[in-house]
C-alpha cells in the first residue's frame, strides 16, 4: 500500500515537470523578427556578436545554430528541400566554395565601403559576389611559455625549425582532412617549397609530433593545458589563449597564407532583410571592432578598425610580411585538394607511430654522426631520410583529373566512368609508406651502430 | 484452438506496435544508411567489393584489431572496478552504501569526451599525477598514452554498466539458496564463486556485454586522445573528412553491427539453458553481515581507491571548473565563482532540455523495454525475438548514423499541426535517444524478469487472475528493482549523449547539455564555463539517482525487515 501510494506520486511527479516542461520549447516559437544563423563559432564569438547586433537592431532575435563546418554544410544540403536557415558563417573558403555549387547560396551587394580587394595574397570576398570575407585568419606557430621553461626547449620563428630535434614529441597539428584552415597550410608549404621538398619538410616536422588531433581546437587545447608544447595553430585560437590569460603565445612565420573567414546568405532564407543586416553590420566599422574583443580576437578585414587594436596586434594591411611571401594559387590547391588530404592521412596521420619511430632512429644517428666522418653511415642516413621523404605519387599526378575523380565527395553522373577506388588506392599508398617508414628506421638504426 | 490464443491477443497487438516503432525509427533510417556499403562508389550498383578492400586494407585490419583489443580490456578493467564495490555493498552492513553505490554510476553521466578532458588533464604525460611523480621520483606512468589511454577513460566511464546490473542481480538473490549452501559448509570464497557469482551471473553478463558494445563502437573517447587506428573513429573520419557518399564509413558501420550483434549473440548463448529464476522473493536479497575490524579497514581502502580512480574525472572537471588558468601545472593557478555565473546567465535552458528529453526518453525506454522483456521471455508468439534483437541492435548503431539516418528519412515528413520537419522538430530528439538506449533497459528488464520464476505468475493465474492484472501485480513490482535501474541507466546515460544529437538538433534553444558543454569546449576561454555545465549535469543526473536508491532500499526494507546474521555465521 505504502509502496504504491509512493510509486503513483512518484509517476505523478514525473508527468507534471513533464508536461511543464513540453511547453518551454513550443514558447519560443512565437518570436516575430528572428535570423537563423548556421555557424562553426564557439559561443564566445557568437555570443559577444549576437549582444552587438541585437544591441543596434533590437527587433531582431537571432538564433544561432552551431554546426562543426562538414556537419554544417550537410546540414544545409540535407535540409535545403525546406531550408529554416537564413546565413551560413564560418571560416573555411572551400566550405562556401562546395555551398555555392550545389546552389545553396545566393548573391549579395555590400553596402559597406572602405574594405580593400586583397588581404595578404588572397581575395577578402568571392569572386562570383556570393560569400563575403569578413575577417582574415592565418596559420602560426603557438607555443606554451612554461612547457617551453619546464623542458627547456627554444622559442620556435619557422616551420623549418619545429624539424629541429629538440622538438621531438612536443608538436602537435590537425590534420588537413580534418580542418579547411589545416590543409591551407599544409597547401602553402608546398606551394612555397615545391610538392618533393614542400612533403619532405612536412614529414620532418610531422616526425617531431606528439599527435594529430581530430579536431582543430585540439590542439590549441593541447598547448593550452600543457599535453604538448608547441602547436601549429589558426592565430586567433593563439591569439584568443593567451587573451584569455594562458601563457602562451603566438607568430607568423615567414610562409603562411592569410585566408578569409565568410559569412554568406543562404538560398532562400526565410529572412533575407534581416540576414542582410547582419552581414552589414558584421563589415561596418562597429561590427569590426567586436572582433578585437579578447575572447575573439580575429584580424578586421576593415583596416580603419586597427586603430582600436592592443598594442603588438598583427595588422597585415600594415605589415605587409604576413602571409605575402606564398604567391596563393588557389587553382592549383583546387586541382588536388581531396589528394593532399588522403596523402596527409596516410602518410602521417593514420602512421604517426611509424613516422615518428624513423624520425627519431634517424635524429639519434644524426647526432651520433655529427663531428665524425663516416662516409658509410652518412650514406645510410641520408638513404633513410629520402625513404621517409618519399611520396606515392608526383605533382603532376595530384592535380590530373581523373585521378581526382576518385577522391570526389559526389559522383557526378552514373555515366562517368572512374577507375579504381579510394580504399583501394591507399591501402597500396600505405602499403608503400609503412615498408619505407621501417626501412628507414632500419637503416638510420644500423648507421648509428657503426658510429 | 485457434493460432493467437486469447491470452496472447493482448501481447499480440502489443508487440505489432513496437515492432512497428522500431522498424520507422530504427530499421528504415539505419537501411538508408547501410545500403549506401553496400553500392559500387563510382556506379552505385549493388556489390561487395567494399568489403573486399576494407579487409585489405592493413589500417582497417589494425584498427579492427585494436578495437577489439581495447573493448576486451576495458571488460576486464571495468570488471576490477565493479565486483568489489557491487560485493561489497550488497554482501555487508556497511556504513554508505548507498553513496557509494550512486557514487559508483556518478562516472556514466559525464559524456566521455568531458571525462577524456579532465583525465588528459590529471593522467596525461603533463598532467598533474605525472608532474607529481616526475618531481618526486623522476619518471612518469603512461597512463594514457595510445590505447592505455582509451582502455583506461571507457573502463571508468562504461564501468557502472556492471556495477548496477550485477548489484540488482546479487540483491534479487534468494538468501535462502546462500543459507542453504552454508548449512551445507560452503562459505568465505567458495560460497561466493559457486554460490553467489553463479546465481549473479545474469546481471554480469548483461553488463559486461554492454561494456563491450559500448567501448568497441565508441566514438568520442578515442577521438578526443586523438586515437585514429580503431574501427568506430575510422568511420566516422571517413564520413565526416571524405564524406558523406565514401562508402568505407558505411562498411565500418556494418561491420561494427556485425560484431556487436555477435557479442550479443555469444551473450545469449552463454546464459542459455540455465536457468536463473528463484521461487522465493521473501528472503530479499543476500544476508547481510558485518565486518571485522580489519576486514572493514581493507575494505574501505579498497572501495576508497577504487572511487578515487573511476572519480578521477569528476575531480578533475571541478577543479577545471572553478579554476582560472589551468596550464602545466599540478592545480590550476587560481579559483574563481565566475564559470558558474557565466553559466547560470547563458545557459540553464540546456539543462532544462536535458531533463525533459532524457526523462521522456527513458520513461519510454523502461515501457517500452518491459513490455518487450515480457513478450519475449514469458510469450510463444512468433517472431518474437526479433523484437530483442532489433531493440538491442540500437546499442550497435553508431549515433552518427542514427543522427544522419534521422535526417534523411525524416525531413520530408512534416508533423501535423505545428508544420515543422519532423526531424527538426525536438521531438525527435528524444525519439532518437529512447531507440539509443532502449538497450540498456532492455538488458536490466530481461535480468530482472529471468529472476522472477514463472511459477509466481501461475500461482496468481491459478487463483483467478487474469494475464493483465498478473503482469501489474506480481511481474512488474517483482521487477521494480531491474526497472528503476533500466530507466537509471537509460536517463543518466541519455543526459550525457551527444554523437546522435549534435545531427539533429536544429535551433540552440532545442540543445541538451552535451551539445552545450561540447560548444563551451570549444574555445580557450570556454573551457571553465563547459567544465561548470558538465558538473551541474553531474550534480543533477547523481541527485535523482541517489533518489531513486534510497527509493528501492526503502522499498526493500518495507518488504523484508533487514537481519542481521552475526560475523562468521
Amino acid at each position: 500500500m505504502n509502496f504504491r501510494t509512493k510509486t503513483r506520486l512518484w509517476l505523478a511527479g514525473i508527468g507534471l515537470s513533464v508536461t511543464t516542461a513540453l511547453m518551454a520549447p513550443l514558447a519560443a516559437l512565437a518570436a516575430e523578427q528572428k535570423l537563423v544563423v548556421v555557424t562553426s563559432y564557439p559561443p564566445d564569438t557568437t555570443e559577444t556578436v549576437k549582444k552587438a547586433f541585437e544591441a543596434k537592431h533590437p527587433g531582431i532575435q537571432v538564433e544561432m545554430l552551431k554546426k562543426k563546418t562538414t556537419a554544417g554544410i550537410k546540414y544545409l544540403q540535407e535540409t535545403s528541400g525546406n531550408n529554416t536557415s537564413d546565413l551560413f558563417w564560418a571560416s573555411a573558403p572551400d566550405a562556401f566554395e562546395v555551398l555555392k555549387g550545389d546552389g545553396l547560396l545566393q548573391k549579395y551587394q555590400v553596402k559597406v565601403s572602405g574594405i580593400p580587394e586583397k588581404v595578404g595574397a588572397f581575395p577578402i570576398n568571392d569572386p562570383d559576389g556570393y560569400y563575403k570575407g569578413f575577417a582574415a585568419s592565418g596559420y602560426g606557430i603557438m607555443w606554451n611559455t612554461r612547457y617551453l621553461k619546464a623542458k627547456k626547449l627554444p622559442v620556435p620563428g619557422t616551420w623549418a625549425e619545429l624539424a629541429d630535434p629538440v622538438y621531438h614529441g612536443h608538436v602537435g597539428m590537425s590534420a588537413p582532412s580534418r580542418s579547411g584552415t589545416t590543409h591551407l597550410t599544409v597547401e602553402t608549404l608546398l606551394q612555397g617549397k615545391g610538392w618533393e621538398e614542400g612533403w619532405a619538410e612536412w614529414k620532418r616536422i610531422a616526425g617531431n609530433f606528439k599527435t594529430v588531433t581530430e579536431r582543430s581546437f585540439g590542439v590549441p587545447d593541447g598547448v593550452n593545458s600543457g599535453q604538448f608544447g608547441v602547436g601549429i595553430v589558426i592565430d586567433f585560437f593563439g591569439l584568443s589563449s593567451k587573451a584569455s590569460g594562458f601563457p602562451v603565445d603566438f607568430i607568423y612565420p615567414p610562409v603562411t597564407t592569410l585566408v578569409p573567414a565568410n559569412i554568406a546568405i543562404v538560398t532562400n532564407a526565410p529572412h533575407r532583410e534581416a540576414a542582410s543586416a547582419f552581414i552589414e553590420f558584421l563589415l561596418s566599422p562597429e561590427g569590426q571592432e567586436v572582433l578585437l574583443d579578447p575572447k575573439i580576437r580575429r584580424l578586421p578585414v576593415n583596416p580603419a578598425s586597427y586603430a582600436k587594436a592592443p598594442k603588438g596586434f598583427p595588422n597585415p594591411f600594415k605589415d605587409k610580411s604576413i602571409g605575402a611571401a606564398v604567391k596563393f594559387d588557389l587553382q592549383l590547391s583546387k586541382s588536388r585538394y581531396n589528394v593532399i588530404n588522403s596523402l596527409f592521412d596516410v602518410m602521417v596521420t593514420y602512421r604517426l607511430d611509424d613516422l615518428r619511430a624513423a624520425t627519431k632512429a634517424i635524429q639519434d644517428a644524426e647526432a651520433k654522426a655529427k663531428g665524425k666522418s663516416n662516409a658509410n653511415a652518412d650514406a645510410m642516413i641520408a638513404e633513410a631520410r629520402a625513404l621517409v621523404a618519399m611520396v606515392p605519387i608526383d605533382a603532376t599526378k595530384a592535380s590530373e583529373k581523373e585521378f581526382n575523380a576518385i577522391f570526389k565527395k559526389k559522383r557526378k553522373k552514373a555515366t562517368t566512368k572512374v577507375t579504381g577506388r579510394q580504399a583501394e588506392i591507399e591501402q597500396e599508398w600505405d602499403e608503400m609508406v609503412k615498408a619505407n617508414y621501417a626501412k628507414a628506421r632500419s637503416l638510420a638504426e644500423k648507421a648509428a651502430s657503426m658510429l | 484452438m485457434n493460432a493467437l490464443s486469447r491470452g496472447q491477443l493482448g501481447p499480440g497487438v502489443l508487440a505489432v506496435v513496437l515492432g512497428l516503432f522500431l522498424v520507422v525509427f530504427l530499421v528504415v533510417p539505419v537501411a538508408k544508411v547501410i545500403y549506401v556499403a553496400f553500392q559500387d562508389p563510382n556506379t552505385g550498383a549493388l556489390t561487395l567489393v567494399n568489403f573486399a578492400d576494407f579487409f585489405k586494407t592493413s589500417l582497417f585490419q589494425e584498427s579492427f584489431i585494436n578495437s577489439l583489443y581495447v573493448a576486451a580490456m576495458s571488460v576486464v578493467l571495468s570488471s576490477i572496478f565493479a565486483l568489489p564495490l557491487a560485493y561489497f555493498t550488497t554482501r555487508f552492513n556497511f556504513g554508505g552504501s548507498v553513496i557509494i553505490q550512486t557514487l559508483g554510476i556518478v562516472p556514466l553521466i559525464m559524456p566521455p569526451f568531458v571525462g577524456a578532458v579532465a583525465m588528459a588533464l590529471l593522467f596525461g604525460s603533463n598532467g598533474s599525477v605525472n608532474l607529481l611523480l616526475d618531481e618526486w621520483m623522476g619518471f612518469t606512468i603512461p597512463f594514457m598514452e595510445g590505447l592505455n589511454g582509451v582502455i583506461f577513460v571507457e573502463s571508468v566511464h562504461y564501468f557502472p554498466f556492471i556495477l548496477i546490473n550485477l548489484s540488482a542481480a546479487l540483491a534479487n538473490i534468494d538468501r535462502s539458496m546462500e543459507e542453504s549452501a552454508q548449512n551445507l559448509g560452503s562459505s568465505g570464497f567458495r560460497l561466493f564463486r559457486r554460490i553467489v557469482f553463479p546465481l549473479a551471473m545474469p546481471g554480469y553478463i548483461a553488463g559486461a556485454s554492454l561494456v563491450f558494445l559500448k567501448v568497441f563502437d565508441d566514438l568520442g573517447t578515442p577521438l578526443l586522445l586523438n586515437i585514429n587506428n580503431m574501427l568506430a573513429p575510422q568511420a566516422y573520419l571517413r564520413i565526416t573528412s571524405i564524406g558523406i557518399s565514401d562508402p568505407m564509413g558505411y562498411v565500418i558501420s556494418v561491420i561494427l553491427v556485425a560484431c556487436s550483434l555477435l557479442a550479443l549473440w555469444t551473450s545469449f548463448l552463454a546464459m542459455k539453458g540455465k536457468d536463473y529464476a528463484t521461487v522465493q522473493k521473501g528472503g530479499g536479497g543476500l544476508s547481510k553481515r558485518e565486518l571485522r575490524g580489519w576486514e572493514r579497514v581493507a575494505c574501505y581502502t579498497v572501495i576508497i581507491v577504487i572511487l578515487l580512480l573511476v572519480l578521477s574525472p569528476h575531480i578533475g572537471l571541478t577543479l577545471l571548473s572553478f579554476g582560472t588558468v589551468w596550464s602545466f601545472s599540478v592545480l590550476p593557478d587560481a579559483f574563481t565563482w565566475a564559470h558558474y555565473a557565466t553559466v547560470f546567465e547563458t545557459s540553464m535552458q540546456y539543462v532544462n532540455n536535458t531533463l525533459l528529453y532524457a526523462g521522456l526518453a527513458a520513461l519510454i525506454d523502461v515501457i517500452f523495454a518491459t513490455a518487450i522483456a515480457y513478450i519475449v521471455w514469458r510469450t510463444q508468439l512468433a517472431w518474437r525475438q526479433w523484437l530483442d534483437y532489433a531493440a538491442m541492435g540500437a546499442v550497435a548503431i553508431p549515433g552518427v548514423v542514427i543522427g544522419i539516418g534521422y535526417l534523411r528519412t525524416f525531413y520530408d515528413f512534416n508533423v501535423p499541426f505545428i508544420d515543422k520537419p519532423l526531424a527538426t522538430w525536438w521531438v525527435i530528439i528524444v525519439v532518437a535517444l529512447a531507440i539509443r538506449r532502449l538497450p540498456y533497459a532492455l538488458r536490466a528488464c530481461v535480468a530482472a524478469l529471468q529472476q522472477v520464476s514463472e511459477a509466481l505468475e501461475e500461482a496468481a493465474e491459478n487463483l483467478g487472475a487474469t494475464k493483465s492484472r498478473t503482469v501489474r501485480r506480481i511481474v512488474v513490482p517483482l521487477m521494480t528493482g531491474g526497472i528503476l535501474a533500466g530507466f537509471i541507466t537509460s536517463f543518466a546515460t541519455a543526459s550525457v549523449e551527444l554523437s546522435a544529437t549534435i545531427m539533429l538538433v536544429s535551433a540552440e534553444s532545442d540543445a541538451p547539455l552535451a551539445y552545450g558543454i561540447y560548444e563551451f569546449m570549444q574555445s580557450a576561454s570556454g573551457r571553465g564555463p563547459g567544465a561548470a555545465l558538465g558538473i551541474i549535469a553531474v550534480v543533477i543526473v547523481g541527485v535523482a539517482t541517489y533518489l531513486s536508491h534510497l527509493f528501492i532500499e526503502r522499498r526493500r526494507e518495507a518488504h523484508a525487515p533487514e537481519i542481521a546474521v552475526p560475523a562468521g555465521a
